[in-house]
């Protein structure tokens, strides 16, 4: 009883930090739960995948094949995963809070008539989980109902699985899916172009609001920082709005939710829904020449200085130190 | 075509939150209730395609009496007229959604457009359980959405780019914040409205499964970060940063 269901998501051959999460995740619940912890890898050819996944303690990977499955889409995936959910017999369904893992797993949920419950950060003893809402201004604990729960989990708030030592079976089927149902169509997917790191998975962000003033700014002022510190690049939804970057480098309640070792917030004010996506980051330092400005409430360090001074001076000094 | 556009009510996202002590809720007391952002731009793309392309654009809630408010919000930007599915239980995004999917089959809708996620439960799910309930496609996160005859073609925002999606109507379509800037409503709009059709419906009348799964036990205000301290100069924080938080 109590056996789980971990989500491997892939993108483009391999799997993001965020997947390794859903496995710490997972673990930990079917320990909880004195259950086993399956893995199911979907794809067109997902053997390889799902015997990379097989190192992370698990104790099988599923690998679900079918044509159908060769590009993510939602109808497709949640047929096969429901299909997968009944016949493992299993409790609980779980993914982390990726694009992929919003997307799909309502509508897996729905398939299976299952409560869920998005976006965990705890999951307490009793079956009860926490998850935040009202932007993280309030911590909600939930109780789900029926023989299957569907879940996700936040990124940030548990930790990436690490190889086990030992390796775990890796079991090929065939995934249940009415191809005649089918009704979407995949076109096209347009990769951000970047070499930095990706926001879920950087070790430093920096990120610039509205006060950069400019896409131009961007670049000139705040790019040398970011890549001085080897870090990724994040903006504020103010900044994303007035069309200074684009959306998925947005951080906060409607964009992504990190917390990296160092985040350094660059003309943000720091809005209720800017802190919802940053707040849990280890050390926070902030510029801004607002010394009223919000952001300074959460700020480890906080520098009142014009951001157009301060932020190539900050690129000197962090070469600088480099170098020393 | 026929656009059904679910809406819910939340508090203004400038709005300090407070959880009420005993965590039985959040303190309701000068909180200023407007339509979900989300909604707002989900109204706005409904107007959009109704004015390329013709149409009808109706407005759906779930909630109680005081929501009128942002329906006659929504009807004053153009919608043509509402739905008020009146309840005063607390029910989860599955009923919620069973909802908004059994009107959509009242009303032949040809498309229902939402936003991806409320800023109060923060869920982002119903938009998707409508999509499986009716057996339609979904395209969550959407940033543009172009008609060619009965093919709509969605670019959505996903983790590392934009992906592209096609199918063929019925569909749920859910809002990401590019998609348009919603317009405000209009004097003459606004006198418009009032006129417009707000039919109320009792939730219980529909025949659908309203008993919720998911449960809010209790709400907890989250542990305050402190705040920390100012530096002098860019030349301290980078040192600051190197020695004493070994950050870098």
């Amino acid at each position: 009883m109590g056996d789980v269901l971990i989500f491997g998501e892939h993108q483009g051959g391999h799997f993001p930090k965020t997947t390794l999460t859903a496995v710490h995740a997972g673990l930990e619940l079917a320990s909880k739960r004195t259950g086993k912890a399956i893995a199911v890898v979907a794809g067109d050819a997902p053997e390889a995948l799902a015997t990379e996944l097989a190192k992370y303690g698990v104790s099988k990977v599923i690998a679900v094949e079918h044509a159908a499955l060769k590009n993510y889409l939602a109808d497709a995936h949640a047929q096969a995963l429901a299909a997968l959910t009944k016949k493992e017999g299993v409790e609980f369904v779980i993914a982390t809070a990726t694009a992929i893992g919003k997307d799909l797993f309502p509508r897996l949920a729905a398939r299976l008539g299952a409560p869920m419950a998005s976006e965990i950060v705890t999951m307490n003893d009793d079956d009860t989980f926490v998850r935040p809402m009202y932007a993280g201004n309030a911590l909600a604990t939930v109780e789900l109902d029926g023989p299957v729960k569907v879940l996700t989990v936040r990124g940030t708030a548990f930790d990436a699985a690490k190889p086990a030592g030992s390796v775990a079976p890796v079991e090929k089927q065939a995934a249940e899916i009415d191809v005649g149902a089918l009704k979407m169509e995949f076109v096209a997917f347009n990769a951000t172009k970047s070499d930095r790191p990706q926001l879920t998975e950087a070790r430093i962000i920096v990120s610039g609001g509205r006060g950069l003033k400019s896409g131009e700014n961007f670049k000139t002022v705040l790019e040398p920082l970011v890549d001085e510190m080897g870090a990724a690049m994040g903006a504020s939804r103010a900044a994303v709005d007035a069309g200074f970057v684009p959306n998925d480098l947005q951080v906060g309640q409607t964009g992504k939710v990190v917390a990296p070792e160092l985040y350094v917030a660059v003309g943000i004010s720091g809005a209720i829904q800017h802190l919802a996506g940053m707040k849990d980051s280890k050390i926070i330092v902030a510029i801004n020449k607002d010394e009223e400005a919000p952001i300074f409430n959460v700020a480890d360090y906080g520098l009142v200085a014009d951001l157009f001074k301060a932020v190539p001076e900050m690129a000197a000094e962090v070469k600088k130190l480099k170098h020393s | 075509m026929k656009i059904l556009v679910p809406i819910k009510r939340v508090p203004d996202p400038a709005t300090t939150i407070r959880v009420l002590p005993d965590g039985s809720g959040i303190a309701t007391d000068n909180v200023k209730w407007v339509i979900n952002p989300f909604c707002e731009i989900a109204i706005e793309e409904a107007l959009r395609i109704k004015e390329k392309q013709t149409g009808e654009v109706v407005l759906l809630s779930v909630g109680q009496s005081t929501w009128q408010e942002q329906l006659r919000t929504g009807l004053a930007m153009g919608a043509d007229r509402a739905i008020l599915v009146k309840t005063d239980a607390s029910l989860d995004q599955l009923a919620i959604a069973r909802i908004i999917a059994k009107v959509a089959g009242n009303e032949e809708s040809d498309l229902i457009i939402l936003g991806k996620q409320a800023i109060d439960d923060d869920s982002n799910q119903v938009g998707q359980i409508v999509a499986e309930t009716l057996a339609w496609p979904q395209a969550t996160f959407a940033s543009k959405v172009e008609f060619a005859g009965d093919k709509c073609t969605v670019v959505r925002e996903v983790d590392g780019g934009l992906e592209t999606i096609a199918f063929k109507l019925p569909a749920v379509i859910t809002t990401d914040l590019r998609l348009n800037e919603p317009r405000y409503a209009s004097l003459p709009g606004i006198m418009k409205a009032r006129k417009k059709e707000l039919k109320e419906v009792a939730a219980d009348s529909l025949g659908v499964d309203l008993v919720p799964k998911l449960k809010v036990k209790r709400l907890d205000a989250p542990p305050k970060r402190q705040a920390g301290r100012k530096v002098a100069s860019v030349e301290e924080l980078v040192q600051v940063l190197h020695t004493e938080a070994k950050a870098i």
